[in-house]
């Protein structure tokens, strides 16, 4: 699967996209999802609630094992994907569209400078086998 | 999310290529590096519920036991009576220390009174193999053969599928071949069991590491659908099966997780391994019971999570999964007394309310329970 240009990445399989309005979406990466095999249930975070970058905000878990993901920068929770409670497996089937999983207003953009491009990632997740 | 597990340098079976063909994603499962899915576990439960699916298993243990002694022995080895069976008869058992935990869950298959096959978790392999050359008497030999492989092959539909492969790849075999559920027998230098770890029909089949890509092919071309470990671990968890490691362990008496009925007394002269604990634990209830549970809220239950009865814990999630049959979260749980009605599992640090169920979820592919 072809990864999307304008997004970024985190060491931990998140993908990062930057919205017009300054918001940032979140998903886990095509190569995660084809890890952690078929999602059956994934836990949102809290609308409104502050975090801090590198912080464990949603939970997404397949028949396998449960997964933290993380906050890639301090920021508001302002959405979350509500199609997620029924059809998890949106995260296998559309992973970087459909599903996506929360949007955070950061703070600062510092931290999205510092985020991996889709050819580095990519050259990541070929180092880890 | 955090670690994605990458296969290491343990062994692979005869069948790697033709799993890595088939696109199986490769882990690391006690030092044998096997597919955990092929694409969709999901899919793949449901193909071996439904019509057939096969699974890679040559990471297990075979052990034959022979000799003038072999049935003598195994009475003692082992927590069931291998005098209940006749030739070409399996017995699922579990073999145990002297405090009666459990060292390993085994099937047991007699070829003759003097002629035994034990089939042993993979894990424990060295540790059994140990135990049983420490406690061997009389005239029996313990051998491991090496050069085996061993595919399972389950499902409503399995035994048709291996009747048709069976008869293009072995034409001048004119043995009959209807096999009882529960039993086994050496056709050629195959030996096929009508058994498993998935709550359905089929069989298990030991043959040369040789002839294992063929059979695996033939198989595939018949139509089998290749199953990996996920879907092998999700289909004994809802047939009630439990899994050495999580569900039992030398901690824990046989009677203590739930396997009171391969604990056989009936015989006053067997003094089998623990027999003196368990028939206790038998009589009068061990410090634990195990039962079922089916989550109510949202979630996914995983061994090791907290089991609580009004805010106070009484024991803990042993196997938990989410299950493709029921689609709610199912799991094992072993508890300080036995348990009915409802309780609470603690999900990362929530009480979510859970109800107790008898096992096993599925059986005949239906649900057990309303």
């Amino acid at each position: 699967m072809e990864i999307p240009g304008d997004l970024r990445f985190t060491p931990s399989h998140e993908w990062v996209r930057m919205n017009d309005d300054g918001s940032v979406t979140i998903g886990i990466s095509q190569h995660a999802q084809e890890q952690l095999g078929d999602l059956v249930y994934v836990e949102t975070p809290e609308m409104d609630m502050s975090c801090d970058a590198e912080q464990g905000v949603a939970v997404v878990e397949s028949v396998k094992a449960a997964s933290d993901i993380y906050s890639p920068m301090k920021g508001t929770i302002v959405a979350c994907n509500p199609a997620l409670a029924d059809t998890p497996e949106l995260i296998n089937s559309d992973p970087y569209g459909d599903g996506w999983i929360f949007t955070i207003m950061p703070d600062s953009l510092d931290d999205y400078e510092n985020l991996m491009g889709p050819d580095d990632y990519q050259a990541m997740t070929e180092n880890e086998g | 999310m955090s670690k994605i597990s990458v296969a290491n340098t343990s062994q692979k079976t005869p069948l790697y290529d033709a799993h890595l063909e088939a696109g199986g994603k490769i882990v690391d499962f006690s030092g044998w590096q096997l597919p955990i899915h092929y694409g969709s576990q999901i899919d793949e439960h449901k193909a071996v519920r439904t019509a057939a699916g096969m699974f890679d298993v040559s990471h297990m243990t075979v052990v034959d036991v022979k000799g003038g002694d072999a049935q003598s022995w195994l009475r003692i080895l082992l927590t069931n009576d291998v005098a209940k069976l006749s030739d070409g008869k399996a017995l699922y058992s579990c073999m145990c220390n002297e405090q009666g935990g459990v060292l390993d869950d085994l099937i047991v298959y007699r070829l003759s009174e003097t002629n035994y096959r034990v089939i042993v978790n993979s894990a424990t392999r060295e540790k059994d193999i140990a135990w049983m050359q420490k406690n061997k008497q009389g005239d029996v030999t313990i051998d491991v053969p090496t050069g085996l492989a061993m595919i399972a092959v389950q499902g409503p539909k399995a035994i048709a599928h291996v009747d048709t492969v069976v008869k293009k790849m072995l034409p001048d075999i004119t043995s009959e071949q209807n096999l009882k559920r529960f039993s086994a027998k050496f056709i050629g230098d195959w030996f096929i069991a009508r058994t498993g770890y998935t709550g359905e029909d089929g069989v298990e089949i030991v043959l040369p590491e040789s002839s294992v890509q063929a059979l695996w092919q033939a198989l595939l071309d018949d139509g089998v659908r290749p199953a990996g470990l996920g879907a092998r671990d999700t289909l004994r968890l809802e047939a009630g099966m439990h899994l050495y490691g999580n569900d039992l362990d030398e901690e824990h008496s046989a009677v203590e997780c739930g396997l009171a009925w391969v604990v056989d007394c009936d015989d006053e002269q067997r003094h089998f391994i623990g027999r003196e604990v368990l028939e206790d634990h038998k009589a009068f209830g061990g410090k634990f019971s195990v039962t079922g549970v089916v989550l109510e809220g949202r979630g996914v239950l995983r061994s090791g999570q907290v089991v609580q009865l009004a805010g106070q814990d009484i024991g803990i999630v042993t196997s938990g999964t989410f299950s493709p049959s029921l689609q709610k979260a199912i799991g094992m749980i072993r508890t300080s007394k036995p348990m009915t009605g409802s309780c609470d599992v603690v999900i990362r640090d929530k009480p979510i309310a859970a109800r107790t169920v008898a096992l096993p979820f599925i059986k005949g592919g239906q649900a057990t329970f309303s």
